[in-house]
């Protein structure tokens, strides 16, 4: 908008100027104006029409409207919960249920699939014949098959197949999996234990200053240093250290067998798994071909180069190819995590609570409002992936192409 | 300019425009068929056979009503809805009738902007377990997992019986009872909670029927009926007067056998009923004949329960609540005249 201003005005300001030409409707930021604010008032006539046309509609068919129903109580129980939840709680309580295991699913898919896709991404250029056909294997198959088939094959013919609660299969009897899913022990905090959590802070601190002292170093002197070695050693060592100091403030809450379930612990629902398992290998493969495409742009004399210098194949790759391949990549990436985030809707084909089968589904069909319920679902996801955009967006600009 | 201004008014033409609340009778007449809401599949009340043809004591309500609007039980249009999907089909429009196992309640009644239209089956949510778990009482489900059919009134009466009792349970919800059952036969849950009457048609669908057993309690109120849209009154009172008319029907012993036959000797209340005296069936806007069709196409409500879920049926429910009042139930029509 500003550079056609900008260029309307030197136009102007060339034109030999008549009486015309000075009239206000004809001076292009008068105009300007006056389009813009009549597209405004014809905009909000056309939603105004609407929305007053629906609502009167509503009330001549006897349909209740408005979001009284947020503070009643919901009545239903939901299956699985990252917060507290009693059937009592109100639907306000319901929606943030749904938003939360949304997020959850989407987190445990976008983590899980960046790492497959960039695997098998990488694994395509792989010297070894048996690495790159497994590679094109994997892409190939789950690329094509729909993926709501693949969320009922992990979820039917995978996880239901598990055996029963009585007949669990048990690591250590510590962690159990069923078909009710798997069963680990829960870390309970003793009030000691916030010496372990600040050794871990101070390590994080830690590992940030030294990134920065050796990068300087390296740039000074040439000299490398053991990052990422050093990093675990402190990760692991100041922790570990902390807590020996306080005497080891933790125990674990082991799932027990009381009854018809397992009591204690955590238990990652299997319609959880299902999903996050099929969500997570369906997207990496798409995420394998972007990874792909990024590399193969990078010419191949940024190869030869690297070698030419004396970098080591694995240097080549995380030094040279890589980076250069993420400004392809990144974009695709965007996308790839935006579809992840709106097909988690599948859920509602096994049942897992998220947002649209737990509040556009169950509690929808208790309130029975569904214009304003599909607003509010809709409302979340746009905001989910705008959040996903400006995330990637942010990113994208770090790895764009900087020029010197 | 000029253009612009035709596009403003077009465009609040369109937003403008109020969608007409058509007579859904005039509607029916003039698409010659009934478009009719009913599950994917419960066996007695609504589901196909291997030909493609519908059965069910909801099906047979829908099957009814097309008898008396149109003449022919045949010019039904089915569509099959899963519960979640039901209400928005036909606030929309999508369908006229929904006969889809639906229990009356207040909230739905009263928010919604539909009408139920009577009750064809009194029925209570009720337990299936399996039998080798040794369950005899609801009282001992304290910590199971729970099978429930999502956006159903068995979601909220379960809550209810579980805080009631001061028990714990988990809801594993699916979208169609047929996922229900698959789940409960897997063992994702320990027992499927859902309306006695479905217990009793997913239990026959199970790999092994014996297995499980439906236990005593019976914890709600589930009235199931017909649901139209609210505000088309003249709707509204044919399909309550069609379902009336089954009941009626059962009372006066008029069967699709003799109907014809009573038409001409029958009683004054008989005769009333099938159209030979007085003249309901135009009070109603329909033909004469339109309780005669009904009942010779589809029988009355006793002919149409045994075949789908008495004695003539897998189910082999008894009529229990659902007998006429005079045999010890409840079902009772308002008076024919």
């Amino acid at each position: 908008m500003f550079y056609q201003k900008t260029i309307e005005q030197i136009k102007t300001d060339t034109r030999p100027s008549s009486a015309g030409a000075k009239a206000f409707y004809n001076n292009p930021k008068y105009r300007g104006w006056i389009y813009q604010s009549l597209l405004l008032i014809f905009l909000i006539a056309f939603f105004y029409s609407i929305i007053s046309n629906t609502l009167s509609n509503m009330a001549a068919q006897g349909i209740k409207s408005g979001f009284g129903f947020m503070t009643t109580s919901a009545g239903f129980d939901v299956l699985m919960s990252l917060i507290p939840f009693e059937t009592t709680d109100s639907y306000t309580k319901v929606f943030i249920i749904g938003i939360l295991n949304t997020i959850l699913v989407s987190i445990i898919g976008v983590i899980c699939s960046t790492m497959l896709g960039f695997i098998f991404g990488i694994a395509y250029f792989s010297r070894n014949w048996l690495i790159k056909k497994i590679s094109i294997i994997y892409v190939e198959t789950f690329r094509n098959i729909p993926v709501i088939l693949q969320v009922l094959f992990w979820y039917t013919a995978v996880l239901t197949t598990l055996p029963s609660t009585r007949d669990s299969l048990s690591i250590g009897e510590a962690f159990f999996l069923n078909i009710r899913g798997l069963y680990i022990p829960r870390l309970i905090d003793e009030p000691k234990s916030f010496v372990v959590y600040i050794a871990i802070v101070i390590a994080i601190v830690a590992i940030f200053f030294l990134r920065r002292w050796a990068r300087k170093r390296q740039d000074l002197t040439g000299e490398q240093f053991p990052l990422i070695w050093s990093s675990l050693g402190i990760l692991l060592g100041l922790p570990l250290l902390a807590l020996f100091i306080a005497g080891v403030p933790f125990h674990f809450e082991y799932p027990e067998l009381k009854g018809f379930n397992f009591q204690g612990g955590i238990n990652v629902i299997p319609e959880l798994m299902a999903l996050a398992i099929a969500m997570s290998i369906y997207t990496g493969a798409f995420i394998a071909e972007a990874v792909r495409a990024g590399i193969q742009s990078v010419p191949h004399g940024q190869t030869e180069a690297a070698r030419s210098i004396g970098l080591k194949e694995r240097k080549i790759m995380s030094l040279i190819i890589v980076p250069q391949a993420m400004r392809v990549i990144t974009p695709m990436l965007n996308s790839e995590y935006q579809s992840l985030v709106k097909n988690t809707t599948i859920a509602t084909a096994i049942g897992y609570p998220e947002l649209f089968t737990v509040f556009a589904g169950s509690a929808l069909n208790q309130v029975g409002q569904a214009i304003e319920m599909m607003f509010m679902s809709l409302a979340i996801y746009f905001a989910l992936n705008m959040m996903i955009s400006f995330i990637m967006n942010q990113f994208n600009k770090r790895v764009a192409i900087t020029t010197r | 300019m000029k253009k612009l201004s035709s596009i403003i008014a077009g465009g609040l033409a369109i937003g403008l425009t109020i969608s007409a609340q058509a007579g859904t009778l005039e509607d029916v007449k003039k698409r010659g068929t009934l478009s009719c809401g009913v599950s994917t599949g419960l066996a007695g009340f609504s589901q196909k056979d291997e030909k493609g043809v519908w059965s069910g004591l909801d099906v047979d309500v829908c099957r009814s009503v097309a008898a008396a609007v149109l003449g022919d039980a045949s010019k039904v249009q089915y569509k099959p809805l899963t519960a979640k999907e039901r209400f928005t089909a036909l606030q929309s429009g999508e369908i006229d009738i929904l006969s889809r196992n639906t229990t009356w309640t207040h909230t739905r009644d009263t928010s919604l902007g539909l009408n139920f239209a009577g009750v064809i089956y009194y029925d209570g949510t009720g337990f299936m377990v399996s039998k080798k778990l040794g369950v005899k009482s609801a009282t001992e489900l304290d910590g199971a997992n729970a099978c429930i059919q999502a956006g159903t009134s068995t979601e909220l009466a379960i809550a209810d019986y579980f805080r009631e009792n001061k028990m714990n349970y988990k809801a594993v919800t699916f979208d169609t009872s047929d996922q229900t059952r698959t789940g409960f036969e897997s063992g994702r849950c320990d027992f499927l909670v859902s309306d006695q009457s479905q217990l009793y048609a997913l239990r026959i669908g199970l790999k092994d029927p014996s297995a499980a057993v439906v236990l005593p309690e019976v914890i709600s109120k589930e009235p199931l009926g017909p649901v139209v849209r609210q505000n088309d009154d003249v709707w509204f009172n044919i399909v309550k007067w069609v379902v009336n008319a089954s009941i009626e029907g059962e009372f006066q012993n008029v069967t699709s056998a003799n109907a014809k036959d009573l038409r001409k000797n029958g009683n004054p209340g008989q005769k009333r009923l099938l159209g030979s005296e007085g003249d309901l069936g135009e009070k109603l806007g329909l033909s004469a004949d339109w309780a005669y069709q009904a009942i010779t196409q589809v029988g009355n409500y006793s002919e149409s329960f045994e075949r789908n879920v008495g004695q003539d049926s897998p189910l082999k429910i008894s009529r229990g609540l659902n007998a006429q009042w005079n045999k010890g139930g409840i079902l009772y029509s308002p008076a024919m005249r």
